[in-house]
Formats: C-alpha cells, structure tokens, sequence
C-alpha cells in the first residue's frame, strides 16, 4: 500500500515538535530528553479546554502540528487514533473513587475515561464529522494504527491522519504496565503526492517474524522500547534522513510490517 | 462496496448462549434484565448479567487473560460452533491470512477495580497475581482471540465506546478490500464494570427500572454483559440465505463528549454513507436496529436522525429492552439480532415500552412482526460522538 506523508506532527521529551526534531532523529544533533510542555488546544472551546486530559491535549497538539505542516484541512479529514491504554491518570482515579464508600465518580472523569475521548475532542476542535476510529494494539499499538490507516488511504482514496499517543500511568499502575514518558505523533496520509509530502512510504504486513528496525541513540532507544506510539521512531529517523530505505515494525509476535521510505518533495 | 460473506455467527449475553437461545427470547418476548446483583454494585437499577461466568475459568494455557471480559469472550468463541468454524477457515486461509478485528469499550477493568482494594497498606502496590495485560489493557480481548483461534492476521482492538463492535466491520471491510487479509474474525465484548455502572449514574443516565427506549416516560439506561463475533470472507458466491455485509458508514457528532447532537446530524451522516456503501435507496431497508438507549436525549436524536432519512414508515425498534446497553458490544450483538430477523422472517418488537413518545416520529414496534425483508440497517452511536450504521442482508 503506497501512501505519501504530507505532514507530521511531533511531542516527546526532547523531540518537540517535528521541524525541530528533524536533526536529532536523523542523527546530525545530539539527543537530549528535556520534559514536554503542551498548551492547551485553541481550537476548543472553553469548556472543552476546561476538561481536556494531559492525553487529549497530546493527542490534540500534534495532530494539529501535523495538519499545519500538511497544509490540508482537518475538518474533511478521516482520523485513526492509536493507544495503549488512553488516559491512565483518569483510569487510577476512577480506581480510587471506586474504592471509597461513596464511589463517586465526576461526569467529566467518566466521559474522557473512553478511550476514544482524544477522538471525540478533536472532531469537536476541528468541526470535522468525518469518520475517526479509536485503536489499541497493547506494544503494537503503532502497528496497529499505521496498517489500518494505510489501508483506508488505500482502498477510500482519501486523506487519513494517523495519531497515535501514550502517556505513564500513575503508581502503582505504572509498575505493572510502565509507560516510560508521554510520546505523542502524527502522521498525514494521502493517496496521491502534494506539494508538502515528505515521503512516500509502502507499506506491507508480512505474516512472519522479523528483527526490528532500532535507534543508534541510546535515549532514543531507550524511548522506542519504553512506549507503544514511540515504535514509530525508526520510521521517523528514516523520513528525516531523505534516503531511500526499508524497515520492519514488528507487529505481533509472529508477523511485522516492512515499509519501504522514499523521499518525498 | 463489495459485500462479505458472514459466514458464521456466535452470540451470548443475559438471554444465553448462541443463536438459538436468542432466538427463542425474541420470538417469546423474554427479557434478560433482573434487578442488578452484580458484584458490590448497590445501585437501584435493573442489569442483563450474563449466567455462569463465575464457574468458567478460561482455557489453562491463557491463564494470563483469565476475567471477566475473556470469560464471556471464550463462552462465546465456543458458542455454535464458531471456534471450530474459524478452524477451518484457518486451514483453507493460512493462519497470517485472517485478521482478528474486535471491539470493547471497558475490556477487563474490572479486574483493576478489584485489585485497587486489595494494595498493599504500607507500599500502595497491588496483588502480585494482577495481570494487567492479559485483563485491563484494550487489547486483551484481541490478544487473547488469536491466542484462543490460533490466527497470524493483523489484530487490534476498537474502542470508540458504544459503536465499537459496529466500526469492526468497517476494519474488516478495509484491510480485506486492501489485499491485507482474505478473512476477519470480528466482533466483540463487554461485560458488567464498576466504572460503568458508576459512571452512567453520575451523568444521571441509569435507569430504575428496565430500559424504556422510546417510551414517553423513558429514563436511561440499563446496562449488561455481551459477546459477539462474526467471520466475514470474501466470497463472491454465498449459500442462499447466509447473512451478507452490504454496508458500513461512519462518521463524527463533532458536537459534544457525552450528549448526542439534537438534530442526530452525525447519525444521518452515518446511515447515509452505509447505504451508499451498499448502493440501496433508503426504501431498500426493511426494518431498523435502532441504538435506542432509552435515554431521553439518544432517542430524539436518533427520531430525527432516522426520519430526515427513511420518514416515518420503516419498521424500526431497539432490542436494548431484552439485553441492556452492551456498550462495546452493542454493535455485534444487535448486527446478530438483525440477521436473525433477517433469516428468520419477522422483526423484533421493543421490550418494557408502553407509551410511545408522542414526540418522536418512528415507526417503532411493540409487537414481533412476520416479515421477509431484503435488507435491514443497524445504528450504533458512542461516546465523543462516534457513530457507525451497518446494513445488512441475504444473499439470494
């Protein structure tokens, strides 16, 4: 499946932002994982901004970012989220209520507890009614949600953007299930080259194993294998490159994707 | 779209286990909603637990996923024969040649419910037997499916609230049009949560009694377990009467987290695209599966939604009355519903209503009707705005 990525968006300790990370993915600028800082949307409106999550304002901000340096609009735009485990801050929460006598549980807090609340936000912040589907794929989560976007570019002929996100759990959920730091990423995906691509990717599922593609980096190594949507970091480093490559997601454990990276404009 | 076979079927919930169960609890009109004794829960609201979860540990060698969620998953996975269905499909296919689609809006969060009461005093942590992903984690439900099937295809799990187990078959439309897969394993479950029942009832959504939907005095919601699956294949010959996926349209509210848009402008755009995916006219469908949650917001937007498209003459219910909200697996389960009335040759009237809404416009049926129809949609709205329409039908 040949998709052409038009924009992407970028947040994760020391990758702030794609244009600015660009260097340090390709392997030119040293890493250094200094926190993320994420505003609050912009786009939503005040009561919306009010309750949005940590994950939500993620997933939100570097959807955006990709849309912006896509140049296409988001209100007619086909989305695919992507997550492990959505917002483990509201879920210990919910946990926490529920152990009290009175169980009670803020309407806020249960309605961002979907796991498709980062959806449900961004088609309010973009005006878009355009279909958005809510994934999870555990490790593969990346995987998961490439595949499945690539695929709808493929067969629809329309323009998908990928969002795949993950933030840490709280204790003592993070012990059992760590998400090393928030990692948030954004991919805008047409069937057809635009004047901002900046690359073409073909992508394929193959029903076997295969070595993963890693990071030469150690921090950044350490950040793919510590959190889901970090997975994509190999593909982005091959994308900020420009070169000609191909790589291997692994998917489950008994097949992977390979994708094969051309540059794009 | 080019249709799909749904080549076989697995059903349970509150009424029973598979297809004749259900059947026989449409036909007769049986409800599977009793005043909820679930768990701890000590709210005043009436639930379909499903039965004998407690005494059916899952298969050894996945004891890693044992919960509730995957319980209700396995019953069901055995139920009619899927499992050794999907066997043969696995030899015929090649085991990496058939994708595992499912949907839970809750997966097994109950499990983490439970072991929050039980951390550790001095050191917060919780039980050293706590699996978090083989229960909590969205995916488990998935994972433990390919475990259980023995399958190699593309898996994942969809979970946009209520429409989850509805958008499954759009997946599965999608990577077997894209060459990724040549069959799907969809469906879904979700089973009774603290977080649900808790939650709902802090929006003010649970109902007292059993759920009204369409009833003038309608006042919420009843909750309950659910487990459906499907295997769609891509045959361009199907027996005569097998259930085919004709269409799947999706779309956003873009309006507000919890509260659906007044005027069901996503709803229309969901059922629009399904039928257009599916090349029928609006009078093409002979009866609606409403998502009718017995709400008093749901059901007027969802009123609208269904006149501004098909008027106010097609036949039209929603089965929540005899399951409750299956949340996650509401899509499945009432794709099923819908397939049964299809292949069995009468329409399913809604349980518990008594006065219909003056104000809402629908042709929505009390009573079980005799009727052959060619094709019948089914609605399924979430949470964030997230809807999908299915249309399906028989092949001739």
């Amino acid at each position: 499946m040949r998709v052409y990525v038009a924009g992407i968006g970028l947040a994760a300790p020391g990758l702030a932002g794609w244009q600015a990370s660009r260097a340090v993915l390709a392997g030119s600028s040293p890493y250094e994982p200094v926190p993320i800082v994420i505003n609050p949307c912009e786009l939503l409106p005040p009561a919306e901004r009010r309750r949005a999550s940590m994950t939500v304002k993620l997933g939100l901000a570097v959807g955006e970012e990709g849309f912006l340096n896509a140049g296409i609009d988001a209100a007619t735009t086909a989305t695919v989220f992507t997550s492990s485990g959505g917002d483990g801050e509201n879920i210990h929460r919910i946990c926490e209520a529920l152990v009290t006598p009175e169980r009670q549980i803020s309407p806020t807090r249960f309605h961002n507890s979907v796991h498709n609340a980062p959806a449900g936000y961004w088609s309010i912040a973009t005006h878009s009614r355009e279909a958005s589907t809510s994934l999870a794929g555990h490790d593969a989560s990346f995987a998961a949600g490439l595949l499945d976007a690539a695929a709808q570019v493929a067969v629809d002929g329309l323009p998908v953007a990928l969002i795949a996100h993950d933030s840490p759990y709280f204790e003592p959920l993070h012990s059992l299930r760590t998400i090393a730091e928030p990692f948030g990423v954004a991919l805008v995906l047409t069937p057809a080259p635009g004047p901002h691509d900046v690359a073409v990717l073909d992508i394929s599922f193959v029903g076997t194993p295969a070595a993963p593609a890693t990071m030469q980096d150690p921090g950044l190594e350490a950040l793919r294998c510590g959190v889901p949507a970090a997975r994509s970091l190999p593909l982005l480093a091959a994308i900020a490159r420009a070169g000609e490559e191909a790589l291997v997601i692994p998917f489950l454990g008994q097949n992977h994707l390979h994708v094969r990276v051309n540059p794009g404009n | 779209m080019q249709a799909l076979t749904i080549s076989h079927f697995s059903i349970a919930n509150s009424l029973g286990v598979g297809a004749a169960a259900q059947l026989d609890a449409m036909r007769t009109r049986r409800s599977g909603l009793a005043p909820c004794r679930f768990e701890t829960v000590t709210l005043n609201t009436f639930v379909g637990e499903a039965a004998g979860l407690d005494d059916a540990p899952v298969r050894a060698d996945l004891a890693q996923f044992d919960c509730r969620n995957n319980r209700l998953a396995q019953i069901c996975l055995e139920a009619d024969g899927f499992a050794a269905a999907v066997a043969a499909a696995r030899e015929r296919y090649g085991a990496a040649r058939i994708g595992v689609f499912l949907g839970t809006s809750t997966s097994g969060i109950l499990s983490t419910e439970q072991a929050y009461r039980h951390r550790d005093p001095e050191r917060g942590t919780l039980p050293a037997d706590f699996c978090y992903a083989g229960t909590h984690s969205n995916f488990s439900v998935a994972d433990f499916a390919r475990r259980y099937l023995r399958l190699d295809g593309p898996a994942l799990v969809v979970s946009s609230a209520c429409s989850s187990t509805a958008k499954v078959f759009g997946h599965a439309r999608r990577m077997i049009a894209a060459g990724v897969c040549d069959a799907a394993v969809v469906g879904g479950v979700d089973t009774l949560c603290l977080t649900t029942l808790y939650g709902f009832d802090s929006l003010g959504l649970v109902a007292r009694a059993p759920c009204r939907p369409f009833d003038a005095g309608r006042d919420g919601i009843s909750l309950g377990d659910g487990a459906g699956f499907a295997l769609l294949e891509n045959t361009a010959a199907a027996p005569r009467g097998a259930a085919r996926l004709l269409g799947v349209g999706e779309s956003c509210d873009a309006y507000h987290m919890s509260a659906p848009h007044p005027e069901g402008l996503g709803a229309q755009m969901a059922m629009r695209r399904a039928l257009e995916a599916a090349g029928l006219q609006p009078a093409d469908i002979g009866y609606i599966n409403l998502h009718g949650t017995a709400t008093p917001a749901n059901d007027a937007g969802e009123d609208r939604a269904v006149c501004a498209i098909f008027g106010t003459g097609t036949p039209a219910s929603s089965t929540k009355g005899a399951t409750g909200h299956l949340l996650g697996a509401a899509g499945i389960t009432e794709a099923i519903f819908s397939i049964l009335a299809l292949q069995n040759g009468f329409l399913p009237g809604g349980l518990n209503t008594q006065d219909r809404d003056p104000a809402l416009s629908c042709n929505y049926l009390l009573d079980n009707r005799a009727a052959e129809v060619r094709a019948v949609l089914s609605n399924s709205f979430g949470f964030g705005g997230s809807n999908c329409s299915l249309v399906l039908g028989a092949a001739h």
